[in-house]
């Protein structure tokens, strides 16, 4: 166990590879109740939603999601989020457990311009369960009666698991499909079991915090803390796709429509080892013997079996295939740019 | 669990002596505390070692570690068997040895910890 967020989480149980290779060929449980949950309600919810987020909020329809980021004026990250649409005038919004008081008070003190959005923070009141891979249909459809068939990707559905009052999304943290569960904490322990057990046949396994990390770098989806902070712009981090470019205004516009316009100065990039090195979060990244930039995540990863990981560069160099080092540990290691994601699920 | 034949350092290393040269390798305790190893660097055949020296290191999926050399002495071979198959520091951490050295201070050897004083150690 270590400490994460201030909870005790577990960083394995049977391993990181074993439990990343079951994700990719089963599924895997994650106890993902670190996450906090902050919600806005009210008649002004979707316009203060509109302008604390960059992504277009009132594209949503009731039970459906989208992944976003809270922004500064700056166009930075005050975290990244998933925004999920429970009533017209509702939201949850899904946030990084070491975040959770910076990003209530941070959204406390944009919405006071707002006559009727109170945002409460409701971390307490959710357990989430994560469970990930190509038999997590199968076996949560074990344990309810909603028809998880009908439940799109990145859309939600209520109901009971293990007879327990549920909110079953279908997100993920994996590039897997797969469920993220809400379960009030009192029976996450229940459905925690009732699922290990419906899975036992399917190989269904505990997975930890190491083989989440390794899972979700292989997805190319990004970490908040390494891949983008408050220093680094949505566009930056390659994530223009969770701009709502249509919408009048929100914080961080103005920044970004400038940068959208004239081009970011630097950009997040895959990278994948040529010499036999890891490059780990903050090594240097080298192109024709000058430091140009820093690697934000790195691994051996389990399935791809090669080193991967992701890197800011200058958007001048950013094109797949060029050739640059990594400083592993005083020693210049070679690597180059790659396409992200590195790894993409087959579809069925 | 810990061989009566090895000695240990507080580092976690062992070093097993056979007539004029000496094993090196990880703990038990070290491999599960690094988890599944994917990599292990070697240092160069023919490297002076002194006693406490990096002579290489080993990343696990999670964390990056140093190896220190538990005598001095010349690097006589490395375990070139860990480049594809670094697992075995896992599976058979008291078999798969790092690098072979020709140790130069056999005093170097009394100052190690014998089994059970390592386990004691690793409680």
């Amino acid at each position: 166990m270590v400490p994460f967020g201030g909870w005790d989480m577990p960083v394995e149980y049977s391993g990181i590879t074993a439990e990343h290779l079951a994700v990719r060929s089963r599924a895997g449980l994650f106890d993902v109740s670190h996450m906090g949950e902050i919600e806005i309600a009210g008649s002004d919810a979707l316009a203060a939603v509109q302008q604390i987020s960059s992504n277009d909020a009132s594209r949503l329809a009731i039970g459906q999601t989208q992944y976003s980021a809270l922004t500064t004026p700056a166009g930075t990250f005050v975290d990244d989020l998933l925004v999920y649409r429970l009533a017209d005038d509702h939201f949850l919004l899904v946030v990084n457990a070491s975040n959770i008081e910076k990003d209530y008070e941070w959204i406390r003190s944009q919405l006071r311009d707002f006559d009727d959005a109170p945002a409460v923070n409701t971390s307490s009141r959710y357990a989430l369960l994560a469970l990930q891979g190509p038999a997590a249909l199968g076996v949560l459809q074990s344990l309810t009666a909603v028809p998880l068939e009908e439940i799109k990707y990145y859309w939600f559905a209520t109901g009971e698991v293990d007879g327990v009052r549920v909110t079953i999304s279908r997100t993920g943290y994996t590039g897997e499909d797969g469920f993220e569960v809400f379960v009030p904490p009192g029976q996450a322990a229940q459905v925690w079991k009732a699922i290990l057990r419906a899975g036992a046949e399917a190989g269904v396994v505990p997975a930890g915090l190491g083989a989440r990390d390794t899972l979700r770098l292989e997805a190319s989806m990004r970490l908040f803390g390494n891949d983008m902070d408050e220093t680094t712009t949505v566009l930056e981090a390659g994530l223009g796709w969770i701009v709502g470019w249509k919408k009048d205004t929100f914080n961080g516009a103005e920044v970004l429509r400038a940068q959208k316009a004239s081009g970011v100065g630097r950009t997040l990039v895959g990278i994948e080892m040529v010499d036999r090195a890891i490059a780990r979060h903050g090594y240097p990244v080298v192109i024709d013997g000058h430091t140009v930039g820093t690697v934000t995540s790195g691994t051996q990863t389990p399935f791809l079996k090669k080193a991967i990981g992701m890197a800011y560069v200058p958007a001048a160099a950013a094109e797949p295939g060029r050739q640059i080092h990594v400083e592993v540990r005083g020693r210049l290691a070679a690597a180059r740019i790659v396409a992200m994601p590195f790894y993409k699920r087959p579809r069925s | 669990m810990y061989p009566a034949d090895l000695k240990y350092t507080k580092d976690h290393e062992w070093i097993r002596v056979t007539a004029d040269t000496a094993d090196v390798g990880i703990t038990d305790y070290a491999q599960q505390q690094l988890g599944d190893v994917v990599f292990v660097e070697l240092p160069q055949v023919g490297r002076i070692l002194a006693q406490g020296d990096v002579f290489g290191t080993i990343e696990s999926v999670k964390a990056v570690s140093e190896l220190f050399a538990p005598v001095a002495g010349e690097v006589v071979a490395v375990n070139d068997a860990l480049t594809s198959a670094p697992e075995q520091v896992n599976s058979d951490p008291h078999g798969a040895w790092i690098i072979r050295v020709r140790p130069s201070h056999a005093a170097d050897l009394d100052g190690l910890l014998d089994a059970a004083a390592y386990q004691q150690q690793i409680g």
